[in-house]
């Protein structure tokens, strides 16, 4: 009897190309930061850790509940390196405070930036950006997304 | 040449305690990609405040780039900027 199965060969291109072009008209960049870790850079640096990478008011929330500081900080330094590269900004000099996250009565967040960061992203024309935390066991991340207009 | 290899013993040793490298910050070459050798973004923070106590400076902001963190040489370049170290 003549087999019945057909053989198909399947090629996937996998040349590498920038994301931008994948998703025209989408940024998004996301990180993952070791709670653990975060808790002993505040043991090794302290205060200096905290001043030099969160603005104020992230220090405040942050510092309320002291079991939960290095949770709401790792989840913070997410956001800000998943900012980064959301943004192409690892080469642009830009300050760790320059990307804020701001928590609403609600729980909510959202992405403040500051001086160059705000700048360079607003000369992007990028519009819409949105954040987004988490956090489970040791280990706390973030996504930024973004509409580009380009 | 003498100051460049104190300067660079320096370095290593902050590496070696705060990088998170994957092999012995002594034995990578001046120019060896530190974030190949398995540092990552939050323990460059760590190198980055450790290298400000211990030669008393502060990087400004257009020195917070990955790439002035990516390699002993760079590293040392980006101290010898602000003015440490030079005689």
């Amino acid at each position: 009897m003549q087999s019945l199965m057909n053989t198909h060969e399947f090629t996937v291109e996998t040349a590498p190309r920038p994301a931008a072009a994948l998703l025209p008209g989408l940024r998004v960049g996301i990180d993952i930061t070791q709670i653990s870790a975060i808790a002993a850079s505040l043991e090794s640096f302290g205060e200096r850790f905290m001043r030099r990478l969160f603005s104020v008011d992230e220090v405040a929330y942050a510092t309320q509940v002291p079991a939960q500081t290095a949770q709401r900080l790792a989840a913070r330094f997410a956001a800000k390196e998943a900012a980064i590269k959301a943004f192409n900004l690892s080469e642009a000099g830009v300050g760790w405070r320059d990307i804020e996250v701001t928590r609403h009565a609600d729980g909510a967040c959202s992405l403040a930036l500051h001086r160059r960061a705000a700048t360079l992203v607003g000369q992007s024309g990028c519009t819409q950006i949105a954040v987004s935390l988490s956090h489970d066991g040791d280990y706390a991340t973030a996504v930024v997304a973004a509409r580009d207009p380009r | 040449m003498h100051a460049h290899q104190e300067f660079d013993a320096q370095i290593r040793t902050i590496l070696a305690q705060h990088g998170r490298l994957a092999v012995d910050a002594n034995a990578l070459d001046a120019d060896a990609d530190l974030y190949q050798a398995g540092m990552s973004s939050h323990a460059s923070v760590n190198v980055m405040l450790a290298l400000e106590s211990a030669f008393d400076l502060e990087f400004p902001d257009e020195l917070l780039k990955r790439s002035v963190f990516g390699s002993i040489a760079s590293i040392r370049e980006a101290v010898t900027s602000i003015g440490v170290g030079q005689t």
